[in-house]
């Protein structure tokens, strides 16, 4: 049994990619970790974000504003194939700014983010607290203004996890967990994979392991110099809903809860849940939304966002392996639609085809040892 | 449909449910209380509205939702029972004041 592409990786990336080869009609397997695995999906906060991503590297503000553009339809095409859906909203989305100085630092990324997209095609703007109110209700007293962008929007991590899984499995693609990847191996014009659940015979192979890839590059002529950097999200009860519109720092949920996160640490592999941070995040929630006092907050949890050096994606096919890719990021997410739809693809074809040769690790420049 | 598997001594009290007296033991949760009192609605999810009702009974799940003395979406199974506690079905979603 020969597989046209194994994908190393059942998180959103792996799957993302994993679900477009499927609709390519090749003959996918994922192979997944398992529970125990550090599994950012999780973890994420659920935004589609395409305002801030890519200041200083214009090719990942520009894939970030392709994978926004394809996601409505990409969503509706979850929906329809698998009656999942993901909970999609292209409400727009805010960062709020929460003292003047914040407004100038922002005012400041957006004019550079212009120049980023071409100011034709990015659409972000900066929006005074008194429009502001009309678009979002509850307004801290501190909140001065807001970035807006009509191209961000939010999702539910989990039911596009769920519904990509479903995709798969719909489109002939096979999945197998507790399936660690533990070598892999030249075997004619393929590879051999070797995992704890027996080894499996493919074309070409995709890592998109998150921080697994680190360890699994070098076993195929890949350098990827990705690390760990913690998140924590805290949630409450659910309440009616209040807005749709998902803003940096907090969003409601289609079933009523609101998410309360964006910290970043350099922590290791911790994933316990702190409370120096989480008072921060819940300080800066109430600062923007006072009514989010009264709320009770009955989960909370970290994540390992999968971080390279400059914090842009890493897309590389290998030199010396033929057909073997690493697909790394963070944005998971925001991601999908192009993943899916655009990265497929190229692996199908494969090689990555432009814009991709930007994303090299190349650009890093990052010593060997 | 439940009952104690054996009597105890402890002190009796009583709070309400949905307005209706219910005696309970000290010590009980108000999960076990209302159980034993013979109900199982507790509350009506925030999305369909449906019936729902104690599933854990271990503070992890959030089936058994009530509003206690005013204060809605307690996890009835984490909460002893106490004199006068004034319990009701936890309708769906809570309001919030933004303004």
């Amino acid at each position: 049994m020969s597989y046209d592409t194994i994908v190393v990786g059942g998180g959103l990336v792996g799957a993302a990619i994993a679900r477009g080869l499927c609709k390519l009609g090749e003959k996918v397997l994922v192979l997944d970790e398992g529970d125990v695995a550090f599994r950012a999906s999780r973890g994420n906060f659920g935004l589609v974000w395409v305002q801030s991503k890519g200041d200083g590297m214009p090719e990942y503000a520009r894939w970030s504003r392709h994978s926004a553009d394809v996601w409505p339809e990409f969503s509706q095409d979850l929906l329809e194939e698998t009656g999942i859906d993901t909970a999609y909203h292209k409400a727009g989305g805010a960062h709020l700014c929460l003292s003047e100085e914040a407004w100038e630092r922002q005012s400041a990324l957006i004019k550079r983010m212009h120049n980023v997209h071409g100011a034709a095609e990015y659409g972000a703007v900066m929006i005074e607290r008194k429009e502001l109110d009309t678009m979002l209700p509850g307004l801290g007293p501190d909140v001065v203004g807001a970035s807006w962008s009509p191209h961000d929007g939010h999702a539910s991590p989990l039911y596009l996890l769920r519904a990509l899984h479903d995709s798969i499995a719909r489109s002939g693609g096979e999945y197998r967990a507790e399936a660690r990847v533990e070598g892999i191996a030249k075997e004619g014009s393929g590879y051999r994979v070797t995992t704890r659940a027996g080894s499996f015979s493919g074309a070409k192979v995709v890592l998109a392991a998150g921080l697994g890839n680190r360890s699994l590059g070098p076993l195929v002529g890949l350098e990827v110099p990705v690390f760990p950097q913690k998140g924590q999200i805290l949630v409450t009860e659910r309440t009616e809903m209040k807005f749709s519109m998902p803003t940096l720092f907090v969003r409601q949920t289609d079933e009523g809860s609101f998410l309360l996160g964006d910290s970043h640490e350099d922590a290791g592999f911790d994933l316990t849940s702190r409370p120096g941070i989480m008072a921060d995040i819940a300080t800066r929630a109430i600062r923007s939304f006072p009514f989010l006092k009264n709320l009770r907050l009955i989960r909370s949890w970290a994540a390992l966002r999968v971080m390279s050096p400059d914090g842009f994606p890493i897309y590389q096919q290998s030199e010396s392996h033929p057909g073997v890719f690493s697909v790394n990021c963070h944005s998971g997410v925001t991601l999908a639609g192009a993943h899916a739809r655009t990265l497929a693809p190229m692996i199908a074809r494969g090689r990555l085809e432009e814009p991709m040769s930007a994303f090299s690790r190349k650009r890093l420049h990052v010593q060997a040892h | 449909m439940f009952k104690r598997i054996k009597a105890t001594e402890t002190p009796r009290v009583s709070f309400s449910f949905e307005g209706q007296p219910i005696e309970a033991s000290t010590g009980d949760t108000v999960a076990s209380a209302l159980m034993l009192s013979g109900q199982t609605h507790f509350r009506n999810t925030p999305i369909s509205q449906s019936e729902r009702g104690p599933f854990c009974m271990m503070g992890v799940c959030f089936e058994c939702l009530v509003e206690i003395d005013g204060i809605p979406n307690r996890q009835a199974c984490m909460i002893p029972v106490r004199e006068g506690m004034v319990v009701r079905r936890q309708k769906g979603a809570i309001g919030v004041e933004t303004e």
